[in-house]
Formats: structure tokens, C-alpha cells, sequence
């Protein structure tokens, strides 16, 4: 077992892509424990800020992701939920095992975890289905259970709700809600402002890639910090 | 008219009676093209799936001239392959010209670029769709390849039985390297070409129409074992 991971300490992070600035600079710290909400208009860099935490973004030069053990074990104990969840053309069962397999998990001792993850987000009778007709609702748990199977210390979501009705959103919630209290530090991003109240511990509010406060969630809700934040909360298009 | 006729007849008796020198030359073809398209898909596949995969800085110019080649002119790879293979050439020790392996080598030349090619393009495709999985999942390349060569089978067996297609029906190379010769290197195509110069026309429309029914055959015999093996999963 690798020690914490975390807190994950950002400095400078910036993201270009064609010369143009996508995010940043950002200067942060993830703290060990926590379900942080990131908020924000479309286009701010909500998915590029957790890519970028994840790794998945090249940084500019002079950024810096720290964690507390070196990188590859710090790689292997992070998870992500893509808001268009990505089916393998297999099973929902081989889907949810692939994670376990790739790191070295016996063939039918992570066909045994995966079953055991599939029943706890409700999948079990789909387990030998194709990953691909699997209804919205079913795809995103499906990815959950693949993202969790691994017991990571911290996973990303972006948006991983926009496509759920109210059952399903509630249904993912709860399974959230139970890695949260197993100890997964969680960091989602959401349109939905009812979700993040509903999950949230703290919010990162986020606008033209920077992020302008990071406010505990009563009191993000109650009075934000920022002004764009407040015109963002009351529905008004933010500047 | 008559001659399509006759040839439909002609063919059809020589099956039933199973005329030795059809069933010869036939499973000639088979040997042929299916060890060339087995050879060329070795290749091929996981050339294709490494070119999609892989991000280097002469990627584009190997991937146009793999579709470069995949338009050879057979001849000119049969010429090639002769001149390699003759007495002379630097691989006339081995004494491969107008044997059934010289036969291979040189629709190995033509298959692969072929199955590399329309494998490229399905595997690149597969992997736009899993990068970001595969990539946040810390795979290995050698991973990342297995993966995408065991999801896109499907698209992988229509790869090869494209090149199956070309193969068996090619006619320029093995002529040229293969000799024609009786009982030892003639196939279906390069007896068809001999009975059309001589004139036999019936006889030539004969052995193409066989030679119609076992391409079509082998491609129904290869979807349905890939869908008894895959049904229920896929
Ligand atoms: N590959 C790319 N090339 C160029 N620009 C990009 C690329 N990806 C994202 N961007 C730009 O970066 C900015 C931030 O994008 P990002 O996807 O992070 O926003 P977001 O907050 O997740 O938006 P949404 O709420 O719509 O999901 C946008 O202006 C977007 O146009
Ligand atoms: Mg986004």
C-alpha cells in the first residue's frame, strides 16, 4: 500500500494549447480529505482544470504538481469520470475488471472485484452486456465502478451528471456519497447548482481558466467571494 | 452468350465430378493466398495498430507511403521478387523461384501495406475513442496495442479478409515468380489466364467461376466462425 498521495500542491500551473492560455496560472493546494465542487461557466476550464490535476495536461514552463510520493505511484492512486463515458467494446463486467487487469489482477480475480462493484452500483443484471447499450444512467455508474475498482485516493468527475434525469443523478450521488465516506478525496465539476449543494464541502469557482475563490459551500452559497460568482449564482450571464 | 453458358456447365460438372486438376489447382490458390494473407496480417495488424497508436516525427510520410504501396503494381512486385529470388539475386541460394513459396513471399509484398493500411485507419479511430481511458488508466503502449488489437478484432478481420480479396484474385506476381508451371505452381488465376490464351474459353469461365464461389465462401466461413465465436459478447 503507497502513503497518501495527497495534499497535492500546484504552482504555476498554466495550460496553452497553440499559444493561447487555457488555464491558469493556477496556485492551489488539494487537501486530503474533502468532496470540492468546481463551478463555473462553460468554456471557464472546468475540464481542463481536473485534466491538468490528473496529469493529463502538459504544463507550461515553470509549473509544478506536487504530490507526496513520486509521480507513478501518485499516477496509480487517481481515478477520473469522463462527462462522455468511454464503453470498451466488451462487457460492462470486462469494462469494470480492464482497470485490475492492466495492473497485473488475475483474469478471474478482477472478474470477481468487478461483479462484486457492479452489484454495489446496481449493475449486476447487466454484467454481461455490451458496455455499448447501456442507457446514459447505466454508462455513467458503469464508469463509477471502473474509476473506484482500483480503490483510488482520489478521483475526478467532470460533469459526470449533465446527461442523468433526477434517479439516476441521485442513484450516482449515493454511490458517490459512499466512496466520499471510504475515504476517496473527490473533486467534481457541475453544472447543477442543486448537486453541488446538495455534495459539496467546499467550491472552486472557476472563470477564463483561473480560479477566483475557493469558499467553504455553505458560505459560497450563502456569499460568495467573488463578484462573478454572485452574477453566476443568481443566474445572470457572467462577464 | 453461349460461352457463359457452357462455362456455368462446365464448371458446375467439374465440381461434381471433382476433377482432380480443379481440386488441385484450387487448393493450390487456397495454400497460396491464405499462408500470404496469415503472413501479411502478422505483420500487418500490429504494424497498423503501432502506426496509430505510436506519435513520431516521420509518422505522416510512413503512413503515406504505406498507402503508396498499398496501390504496387503487382507486377512490378513480382519482377522485384524474381530478380531477388533468381539464381542470381541474393537470395538464389535458397532456390525459391517458381516454387509456391516464392509464390507467398511475393503476395506478402502486396497483402501487408494492404491490411496495414485499412487496419491503420480502424485502429486510429478505436483509439480517438479510448485514449483519454487508456491514458488515465497508466497503460503500458504494449497495453494500450493489445487492447486496441483485441476491441477492434472485428475491424482486424475485415482488414484481412481484404487482403484475402486481393489476393486470391491476383494474378500478376505469382505468374511472374510463380512460372505456371503443372502440378507445381499453377493456381486459379494464372490457369485462367492460360486456358483464355489458348482459347478455352469455357474451360477459363469455368475455373473463374469456382474461383468466384471460394473467395465468396472463405469470407462466409470466416463471419460465421468470428460470430459464433463472439455472439452473446459481441
Ligand atoms: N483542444 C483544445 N484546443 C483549443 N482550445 C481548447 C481545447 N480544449 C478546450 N479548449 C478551450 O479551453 C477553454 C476551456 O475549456 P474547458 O473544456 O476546460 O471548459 P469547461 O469549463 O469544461 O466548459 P464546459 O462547461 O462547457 O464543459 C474553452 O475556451 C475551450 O474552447
Ligand atoms: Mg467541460
Amino acid at each position: 500500500m503507497v502513503g497518501s498521495i495527497l495534499p497535492l500542491q500546484v504552482e504555476n500551473a498554466v495550460v496553452r494549447r497553440r499559444g493561447k492560455v487555457l488555464l491558469g496560472p493556477v496556485n492551489t493546494q488539494v487537501a486530503t480529505e474533502g468532496l470540492s465542487i468546481v463551478m463555473g461557466p462553460n468554456g471557464a476550464g472546468k475540464t481542463t482544470l481536473l485534466r491538468m490535476l490528473h496529469g493529463m495536461e502538459r504544463l507550461a514552463r515553470g509549473g509544478r504538481l506536487t504530490w507526496q510520493v513520486p509521480e507513478p505511484q501518485a499516477r496509480a492512486a487517481q481515478a477520473f469520470v469522463f462527462q462522455a463515458p468511454i464503453m470498451m467494446r466488451r462487457s460492462a463486467l470486462d469494462n469494470v475488471a480492464y482497470p485490475l487487469i492492466v495492473h497485473g489482477v488475475a483474469r478471474a480475480q478482477a472478474r470477481a472485484r468487478a461483479a462484486e462493484w457492479l452489484a454495489r452500483v446496481g449493475l449486476s443484471d447487466s454484467a454481461d452486456k455490451r458496455a455499448t447499450v447501456l442507457s446514459g444512467g447505466e454508462r455513467q455508474k458503469m464508469a463509477l465502478a471502473r474509476a473506484l475498482i482500483r480503490d483510488p485516493q482520489i478521483l475526478f468527475l467532470d460533469e459526470p451528471c449533465a446527461n442523468l434525469d433526477g434517479q439516476a443523478t441521485r442513484e450516482f450521488e449515493e454511490i458517490l456519497r459512499g466512496a466520499h465516506a471510504g475515504g476517496t478525496r473527490i473533486v467534481m465539476s457541475t453544472h447543477d447548482v442543486g448537486q453541488a449543494r446538495r455534495l459539496a464541502e467546499d467550491i472552486w469557482f472557476i472563470h477564463h481558466g483561473c480560479i477566483l475563490e475557493t469558499t467553504p459551500a455553505d458560505q459560497f452559497f450563502e456569499n460568495p467571494k467573488s463578484k462573478e460568482a454572485r452574477a453566476f449564482l443568481k443566474g445572470d450571464i457572467v462577464e | 452468350m453461349n460461352e457463359i453458358l457452357s462455362g456455368l456447365l462446365q464448371a458446375g460438372q467439374m465440381i461434381l465430378t471433382l476433377d482432380p486438376d480443379l481440386i488441385e489447382i484450387s487448393l493450390r490458390s487456397l495454400q497460396v493466398t491464405l499462408s500470404a494473407v496469415f503472413v501479411a496480417s502478422l505483420i500487418g495488424l500490429p504494424l497498423g495498430c503501432w502506426l496509430a497508436v505510436r506519435r513520431f516525427r516521420f509518422r505522416r510520410i510512413v503512413i503515406a507511403m504505406l498507402n503508396a504501396l498499398m496501390g504496387l503494381p503487382p507486377v512490378v512486385v513480382g519482377l522485384i521478387v524474381y530478380i531477388l529470388l533468381s539464381r542470381s539475386g541474393p537470395f538464389g541460394v535458397f532456390g525459391l523461384l517458381f516454387t509456391p513459396t516464392a509464390m507467398i513471399i511475393a503476395q506478402v509484398v502486396i497483402l501487408t501495406p494492404l491490411i496495414a493500411s485499412i487496419s491503420h485507419q480502424a485502429i486510429r479511430d478505436l483509439w480517438a475513442e479510448y485514449h483519454d481511458l487508456l491514458i488515465s488508466l497508466n497503460t503500458t503502449r504494449r497495453q494500450r496495442i493489445l487492447t486496441l488489437l483485441w476491441d477492434g478484432r472485428r475491424a482486424l478481420l475485415t482488414a484481412s479478409l481484404a487482403g484475402f480479396g486481393r489476393g486470391i484474385g491476383e494474378v500478376g506476381a505469382i505468374m511472374i515468380v510463380g512460372g505456371n508451371i503443372d502440378h507445381a505452381t499453377r493456381v486459379l488465376t494464372t490457369a485462367i489466364s492460360l486456358e483464355t490464351g489458348k482459347g478455352n474459353f469455357a474451360l477459363a469461365l469455368a475455373l473463374g467461376f469456382v474461383l468466384i464461389g471460394l473467395a465468396v465462401a472463405v469470407n462466409l466461413v470466416i463471419h460465421m466462425l468470428s460470430r459464433t465465436e463472439v455472439s452473446g459478447r459481441w
